[in-house]
């Protein structure tokens, strides 16, 4: 269960938003809405731990971040702008690597699954530098397949995606709320999912 | 450990796939200490004189290229925010990359200076001597000079300050590994700068992880 108390962000001695709470069950969504530069990613970072709050607090099943950071990082899978993926490397060993980085490692046969799933069955072995935007996105969008977490936070998903993949992810994102996860996440795109909550910035 | 284990892994090939990054380092090494007996002219024992002063000073240079690239990539394309998301240590996963950057820019020095002191006439104790205070200095320089990318990471002509800001901290390493080597040459011991060394390496070891993961997070607040 993820609970954020009356976050606030500040940037250039400006308040970009105050008093943000919300409350977030198993099975529930949260839509961060607000116009470009309302702070969106700030807050997203805030509930990853990425940046330390300064009021307010965010709380992991009851517990701090701070306390229980390890818990609250087994248990999150965060996406941002970034494609968090090496150039140099291909598909399948980034999602190789960034399994065994949260300590989940994955076998070659179940990141091809996955990244055939994605529709990349066939590039799985090609650096990704030779991908184009979407494919990349793809790569990186293949993690929430192969790595268990209850809690998604996911910046910008649709970024770059094509109309298959808006309806993967779409399709993804429902099968983990099913499951019983959670998720927060940013969009400028009206998406198909049960109802959920929005914080408005 | 699986997870620091995996970030070595990775660096090694992603360093294996771009071999010219490690080579211009090399190269740069290789020129620039063979640039001194051209310069200074063939004085045997001028050039002997000067030897380990010069390598020791050139593995140092060598070794700060190297510094620039070891986080910048990773803030750039969002690896690093992964890394501060994981359930290990960040601490951890910062070793693993001081470990793949002294496997990479470090070793190959230790490997190659006696070479170069062959170049400069050293006896075969003194290259010897060369070889083994790298091997425990080199380190030292990764550990270090790691704080030192993770405190200029994002900060404008970062490669710069970084010099600035690295190679004062590198002095006693500086002083010991050469005074090994120039101890050596001149029938003295030189187990103390070898302690010396020993002692340096085991206080970075220690502090510079924790330094270098606080300087990240700074970094990616």
């Amino acid at each position: 269960m993820l609970q954020a108390v009356s976050l606030s962000c500040q940037r250039g001695g400006r308040y970009l938003f105050k008093d943000v709470s919300f409350h977030l069950q198993p099975g529930a969504w949260l839509r961060v809405a607000g116009d470009n530069g309302s702070g969106k990613t700030s807050l997203l970072r805030l509930i990853t731990g990425l940046s330390p709050t300064e009021d307010g607090q965010v709380l992991w099943n009851q517990l701090p971040l701070q306390a229980g950071r390890a818990a609250f990082h087994q248990n999150l899978l965060y996406l941002g702008h970034h494609n968090a993926v090496k150039d140099d490397l291909t598909p399948l060993e980034n999602l190789q690597f960034a399994a065994r980085l949260c300590q989940q490692p994955i076998s070659p046969n179940t990141a091809l699954l996955a990244l055939q799933r994605m529709g990349l069955k066939n590039r799985a072995h090609v650096l990704v530098r030779h991908l184009s935007a979407g494919q990349q996105r793809r790569v990186l969008l293949a993690r929430l397949l192969t790595q268990q977490a209850k809690l998604w936070v996911l910046d910008e998903p649709f970024t770059a995606l094509d109309v298959s993949a808006v309806a993967l992810l779409t399709q993804l994102l429902k099968d983990h709320l099913a499951l019983g996860g959670m998720a927060v996440l940013t969009s400028h795109q009206a998406l198909q999912l049960p109802a959920g909550q929005e914080v408005m910035l | 450990m699986n997870a620091v284990w995996s970030i070595v892994q990775r660096d090694l090939s992603l360093a294996a796939r771009r071999r010219s990054e490690v080579l211009t380092l090399l190269f740069f090494f290789l020129v620039v200490t063979s640039l001194f007996p051209l310069g200074v002219g063939a004085d045997p024992q001028l050039l002997n004189k000067i030897a380990p002063g010069v390598i020791w000073v050139c593995a140092l240079l060598a070794t700060m290229l190297g510094l620039q690239r070891l986080f910048a990539p990773d803030l750039a394309d969002g690896s690093l925010e992964q890394m501060a998301l994981v359930p290990a240590p960040l601490m951890g996963l910062v070793t693993g990359k001081i470990l793949a950057h002294w496997v990479l820019c470090g070793l190959p020095l230790v490997v190659m200076a006696p070479l170069m002191g062959l170049m400069f006439g050293l006896p075969t104790d003194a290259l010897w001597m060369l070889a083994w205070s790298l091997l425990l200095g080199t380190p030292v320089l990764s550990c270090i000079g790691a704080i030192g990318a993770a405190l200029t990471l994002g900060v404008r002509q970062g490669g710069a300050m970084l010099s600035l800001l690295v190679l004062p901290l590198l002095i006693p390493v500086l002083i010991f590994g050469s005074g090994a080597v120039i101890a050596q040459l001149s029938g003295l011991e030189a187990d103390g700068y070898i302690s010396l060394l020993a002692a340096l390496l085991l206080l970075s070891l220690t502090f510079a992880p924790w330094a270098t993961a606080a300087a990240l997070k700074i970094a990616l607040e």
